[in-house]
């Protein structure tokens, strides 16, 4: 059931200890950076926005590759695949709806 | 070519060609798995949508950003993301075929996924007790309905996790387990990636 080159069915990739533990170590890194920041208030809202998105797209890069193993390998390249078009219908769903929602808001609450 | 030194064949060499002896059919259900996690992003980008439309709506309720306790939520993360961490060691140990290996991370994976449900309900009932509850207002049903299903997915977890202890004592390491542990392993990583769209839209912005 096993191939020889290190991936288990459907492609997912073993892993490592050194790579969990990397994973690790980046996950703990941008999970304590955004609560620092929030939890100080050092920085403006703004700022504070901007590296919340970054460090959780970070993040959530930091544990696909990681611990889920993903990569651009031939035989996971369905995987992958799927994931980006996911991706796109997640895109898609939320801009979409926010879209939506906002024009509405502001069609709704002319004159007020 | 007469002379091309041939390594010797790696202990448990079976001699198979994969993709032409046989069908790969635990390749099949974990991609098939893989698929249905996809599904669940769109469950929960849909649930992210309804939250990110309604978050301001608190109709006069207690507002979110009076009631986030920001460093109860960092022990909450800190649980999931080292249970995230000990289910990746319970899958070296499976690789190594170490039971004993597998069996206490998977246990040590549980009793951290039990600590943060517990969390979340404790946190839930606080909530309620201040006057957040999930009929309150459009924001807050939109909070318990995302936070919920996040819930509710790590309980699916955990019960997954006693099954497979289960059928780990009665089949041992079968190809078939390690099929099983793989596919949870994808839905418990799954919702650690969940966690952290939860904890830095949901709780650090909303309390900016």
């Amino acid at each position: 059931m096993f191939t020889d080159n290190g991936h288990s069915p459907g492609g997912a990739a073993h892993g490592s200890l050194p790579e969990y533990l990397l994973g690790l170590s980046l996950s703990v890194i941008l999970t304590a950076i955004p609560f620092a920041v929030v939890m100080s208030g050092a920085l403006g809202e703004t700022l504070s926005i901007v590296l919340i998105l970054l460090c959780a797209i970070g993040q959530v890069m930091v544990q696909l590759i990681f611990f889920l193993h993903m990569n651009t390998s031939s035989a996971q390249i369905w995987n992958s695949v799927s994931g980006v078009f996911v991706l796109l219908l997640v895109i898609i769903l939320i801009v979409g709806s926010l879209w939506i929602m906002q024009h509405l808001n502001h069609n709704m609450l002319m004159g007020h | 070519m007469a002379n091309m030194v041939l390594e010797a064949p790696r202990p448990g060499y079976t001699g198979y060609v994969e993709q032409e002896h046989h069908h790969d059919y635990g390749g099949d259900t974990v991609f098939g798995f893989w698929i249905y996690i996809l599904s669940d992003c769109v469950l929960f980008a849909t649930l992210f949508a309804v939250f990110a439309v309604l978050q301001s709506n608190f109709a006069g309720t207690i507002q979110a950003k009076d009631l986030f306790e920001l460093d109860y939520v960092l022990a909450e993360t800190a649980l999931l993301l080292a249970s995230s961490f000990t289910f990746g060691l319970a899958v070296l140990s499976a690789n190594k075929k170490s039971m004993a290996g597998l069996v206490a991370w998977l246990g040590i994976t549980f009793a951290l996924g039990a600590g943060f449900l517990y969390m979340e309900i404790n946190e839930f009932i606080h909530f309620t007790h201040e006057g957040a509850a999930a009929w309150s207002s459009g924001a807050w049903s939109a909070f318990y309905g995302l936070i919920g299903t996040h819930g509710l997915h790590v309980f699916a977890g955990m019960l997954w996790m006693l099954v497979l202890f289960g059928l780990l004592f009665r089949e041992g390491l079968s190809d078939n387990n390690i099929v099983r542990l793989m596919c949870l392993s994808l839905f418990w990583h799954f919702l650690d990636i969940i966690w952290i769209c939860v904890f830095s839209f949901v709780y650090l912005m909303g309390v900016l």
